[in-house]
């Protein structure tokens, strides 16, 4: 059984097809890359993944459910994470802030316990702080972790949300263009992050990606799409030999 | 500059970062305890006043800075705290039963708004709040039996275990008893930012989806907030109608709302700190204008009583300077002061610069 | 049903009021994204210049003059007080202005106060105390003239927005700031402009109200319901603007009539919590989300 499995997935804005009859799926402990053009619909994908949007038709699948009648803020509880292409952030809080806010669904402790601050909130928070500070090791945060938001370089910023989303503790994380804006260095570490990921702590990644030599370093298999369809479906040097897919990027007629 | 080691989690967790901070505290909460000892009644009941209004800029500041909800009617749920507290101890329940009561009322009321309100975003809300509190002011004149209407309402005095609480016979002991429920609030209310609760309030005002991403339920966090909110203003508001003793609706008035805003906006958004400061100058800044005032017609000849709203234009002019000069408020100011001490003669003008972006918009784009 | 009819008329001329004023929020709300919430108490202030202008033991100008001119100064002021005062809140989030506006709102008051005094004053018009009869009913001029001008004054904002430069500029820069600013739209100037525009547009409303009733420094506190009114149909909207003036004016008066005096007075807003728990974006909006 796959961990996540889209099926015939589409949606509509008004007559725009955003995405129209998508289906793919991605096993556990892979990582799945999706390419396309710019407006294909990639981040349309993971946005109706993560359930910002409704989809018209078609259904997602994760580790055997359906959580295509969820809420979005019921996804992040079943073990998926996502980066967002424009950092989403909270500006206005430290990276330490940011990272143990990525702990939310592990806590059990009500909002009168936290007024309270009983002694079981302590350990919660003990056991958060725990965690992050295993992320702030493993993507070398360690300068940043009480600095704002708001004043770091974008690159340090494009970390930080990663490290959020690893806080959540997944069995998928989602990163949407995890490379854009970054220099070559630091596409490479995203590049070493992303194999550590799965090797050491065993989790699937579902990325859309640009950057080609990111994509073929480390991605099993890849899905091009475009117009909101599928092109082709394989290994990243059969997915771009496909005719149609260089016909989409180079934007002549299929041969 | 001082530079905190820390050697575990527990001197991140714990709400003073290092003894001397603990210290400060403890001072001036000592301080705060032998006031009615060094001040004669006139300055003890403006402290008074002060701690509550504190406790309603707290109550604001839950909403407005830390969770980014604009309410521009938070006096109604001053108005529901007082009328609470006084209709229930009318009826014969004792004050440490009806303060809670009247907390809860307001905090259920604005809990009970915010749901559908929450659907609506910055602006949206704002004018909700705003049409929320016209429809409670209008209820309590509708709602006679129970508020005495346009005629007014006593807020009997309050006697706990025998002892008086009086707010003029006994003053001393109000004082105290104002000044140990503001702790007490000040101190869930840090214990609130340091944990799960505080940090999602943070989420959701800085970026909603990513907050959804998390498993933050929006919806719920934003009415817990405000519910919340207003149950902290209901607070400020029982304790309100206790120290002027005999109110109408006319006591809070869409002014209030505004006066309120001041003591966050003026305080510092998102610092509990800020709301104090705040409530310092609001109560403050008429003394200091009638002394002022006092003095320009002694020694100018001129009278500045005849002038209507010159207190209004002044606290507008005000809030208008720091909006645009220092949107970090008071505390804001109290923290670069502070840091350009420590760091003498290090500190550089541009190291709190602002950001300026551009709009960044919600609309579609 | 005579009487129901005079009612809706009246509250007709009313409604108008209210949509002026709410055209005023809507036009700095499409062209910042942000509320003023000094707009009714610059269109009394718009009202007490036209008056000071106006007025035989005033300045004395006739009334032809008096009023263009004073919706000339409000231009004037407007347009100083964005390029003074709110342009320093670049970057600020929007409550800012919120507040801002408020805290100007008082100072305008305060202005107003010191110059006409608190009591209550009357607008000299040519055609004051005119009323015309149709059937049972009557109309009075004023009334007439405040649903006339109204018209065409929506129509006219409406095409300036819709077809000529400045307009579409300005609603370019209201979608996004910066890819206006980068393709060449003068952001600043057309914020200067719009505050401008507003002010005028809260005079001509001002002048309106002040035909039809006497006037005082607190008249502005109309904002709020006008506001309302711009919520109800949608803040991004002018026709939506004119339509929630029209229904608040209309649902008033009625009200008052068939139900309690509280009603009345609660009437605007529960139709407008009613609007925006039903339709967050009032009923004219456009479908409001953020991109990720």
């Amino acid at each position: 059984m796959s961990l996540l499995e889209v099926n015939d997935l589409a949606v509509h804005f008004g007559g725009v097809k955003a995405v129209d009859g998508v289906s793919f799926s991605v096993e556990s402990g892979e990582v799945f890359a999706i390419i396309g053009p710019n407006g294909a619909g990639k981040s349309t994908i993971f946005n109706l993944i993560s359930r910002i949007y409704e989809p018209t038709r078609g259904s997602i699948r994760f580790d055997g459910r359906d959580i295509t009648g969820l809420k979005a803020h019921d996804i992040a509880k079943l073990g998926i994470a996502r980066t967002f292409q424009n950092i989403e952030l909270f500006d206005h809080s430290t990276v330490l802030d940011n990272l143990l806010m990525g702990r939310h669904t592990h806590r059990s402790t009500s909002f009168v316990e936290d007024i309270l601050f009983l002694p079981k909130v302590r350990r919660e928070e003990r056991d958060h702080r725990r965690h992050v500070e295993e992320v702030i090791e493993f993507l070398e945060l360690e300068a940043y972790r009480n600095k704002m938001i708001a004043g770091l370089p974008y690159g340090v910023r494009k970390v930080v949300e990663i490290g959020r989303a690893l806080s959540i503790g997944p069995k998928l994380i989602l990163l949407d263009e995890p490379a854009s804006g970054l220099s070559v260095e630091e596409t490479r570490e995203v590049a070493f992050w992303i194999e550590d990921m799965r090797r050491d702590m065993g989790l699937t990644v579902l990325m859309v990606e640009h950057d080609m030599s990111l994509v073929n370093q480390v991605s099993d298999r890849v899905l091009a799409v475009a117009n909101g369809r599928p092109l082709a479906l394989g290994s990243p040097a059969d997915v771009q030999a496909h005719p149609d897919v260089k016909a989409a990027y180079l934007g002549t007629e299929a041969a | 500059m001082r530079v905190v080691f820390k050697t575990s989690y527990d001197s991140d967790i714990d709400l003073h970062e290092h003894g001397a901070d603990r210290l400060r505290t403890a001072l001036l909460l000592g301080l705060m305890a032998i006031l009615p000892f060094l001040v004669g009644d006139y300055y003890l009941a403006e402290a008074t006043n002060t701690l509550i209004w504190a406790l309603a800029g707290m109550g604001l500041m839950i909403a407005v800075g830390h969770t980014g909800q604009v309410s521009l009617g938070h006096a109604a749920f001053l108005a529901i705290g007082a009328y609470t507290d006084a209709a229930l101890m009318n009826a014969g329940l004792p004050f440490y039963l009806a303060l809670p009561a009247a907390g809860l009322a307001a905090g259920l009321f604005g809990a009970l708004i915010a749901i559908p309100a929450v659907r609506m975003s910055g602006i949206y809300l704002a004018i909700a709040t705003l049409a929320v509190f016209v429809i409670v002011e209008e209820l309590v004149i509708m709602l006679e039996p129970i508020t005495g209407g346009v005629g007014g309402i006593m807020a009997p005095s309050i006697t706990l275990f025998g002892v008086s609480f009086d707010r003029y016979a006994a003053l001393t002991n109000f004082y105290w008893l104002v000044l140990g429920i503001v702790a007490l609030v000040t101190w869930g209310y840090a214990n609130l930012m340091r944990s799960p609760t505080g940090r999602s309030f943070l989420a959701v005002r800085d970026s909603e989806v990513s907050a959804r991403a998390l498993g933050i339920n929006v919806t719920r966090t934003r009415a817990l907030a405000f519910g919340l909110s207003s149950g902290v203003t209901g607070l400020a508001g029982a304790l309100m109608g206790h120290f002027i003793g005999f109110f109408n609706y006319e006591l809070f008035s869409v002014i209030i709302s505004i006066n309120l805003l001041l003591v966050v906006t003026i305080g510092g958004l998102g610092s509990i700190q800020g709301a104090f400061l705040g409530a310092i100058l609001i109560t403050g800044m008429p003394q200091l204008i009638a002394i002022l005032r006092d003095g320009v017609n002694a020694n100018f000849g001129i009278d500045l009583g005849g002038i209507p709203g010159l207190d209004t234009m002044v606290f507008s002019m005000i809030l208008i300077g720091f909006i645009i000069f220092e949107p970090a408020g008071l505390y804001g100011r109290w923290r670069k002061i502070r840091v350009w001490l420590e760091t003498f003669p290090l500190a550089r003008r541009d190291m709190f610069r602002r950001h300026k972006t551009y709009l960044k918009t919600e609309r579609m784009k | 049903m005579t009487e129901l009819l005079q009612l809706v008329i009246g509250g007709l001329a009313n409604g108008c009021i209210y949509g002026l004023v709410a055209l005023g929020f809507v036009l700095i709300y499409k062209a910042s994204e942000g509320v003023n919430f000094a707009q009714g108490d610059m269109m009394m202030l718009g009202a007490f210049i036209a008056l000071g202008l106006g007025n035989s033991e005033q300045l004395g100008m006739p009334f032809a003059i008096a009023v263009p001119l004073a919706v000339v100064i409000m231009f004037g002021v407007g347009w100083g007080v964005e390029r003074v005062i709110v342009r320093q809140l670049f970057g600020q989030p929007q409550f800012a202005l919120v507040i801002l506006t408020i805290a100007l709102g008082f100072v305008f008051r305060f202005v107003a106060g010191s110059i006409w005094g608190y009591t209550p004053l009357v607008l000299e018009t040519p055609f004051a105390g005119m009323n015309m009869r149709a059937g049972g009913i009557v109309i009075s001029v004023a009334d007439l003239i405040a649903i006339g001008v109204t018209l065409v004054l929506t129509v006219a904002l409406w095409a300036f927005f819709a077809f000529t430069r400045i307009g579409l500029a300005a609603q370019a820069a209201s979608q996004n700031q910066m890819a206006a600013y980068i393709v060449g739209v003068p952001v600043m100037r057309v914020n200067s402009l719009i505050w401008g525009l507003s002010g005028a547009v809260a005079t001509v409303g001002g002048v309106l109200y002040a035909t039809r009733g006497a006037i005082d420094p607190n008249i502005g506190l109309l904002g709020i319901k006008a506001f309302a009114a711009a919520v109800i149909g949608g803040l991004g909207s002018l026709p939506g603007a004119l339509l929630g003036g029209l229904i608040i004016g209309i649902i008033e008066p009625v009200a008052g009539r068939y139900a309690p005096g509280e009603f009345a007075k609660m009437s605007p807003y529960i139709i407008m919590l009613l609007v925006l728990v039903t339709r967050p974006g009032g009923l004219f909006s456009q479908i409001q989300m953020k991109k990720v």
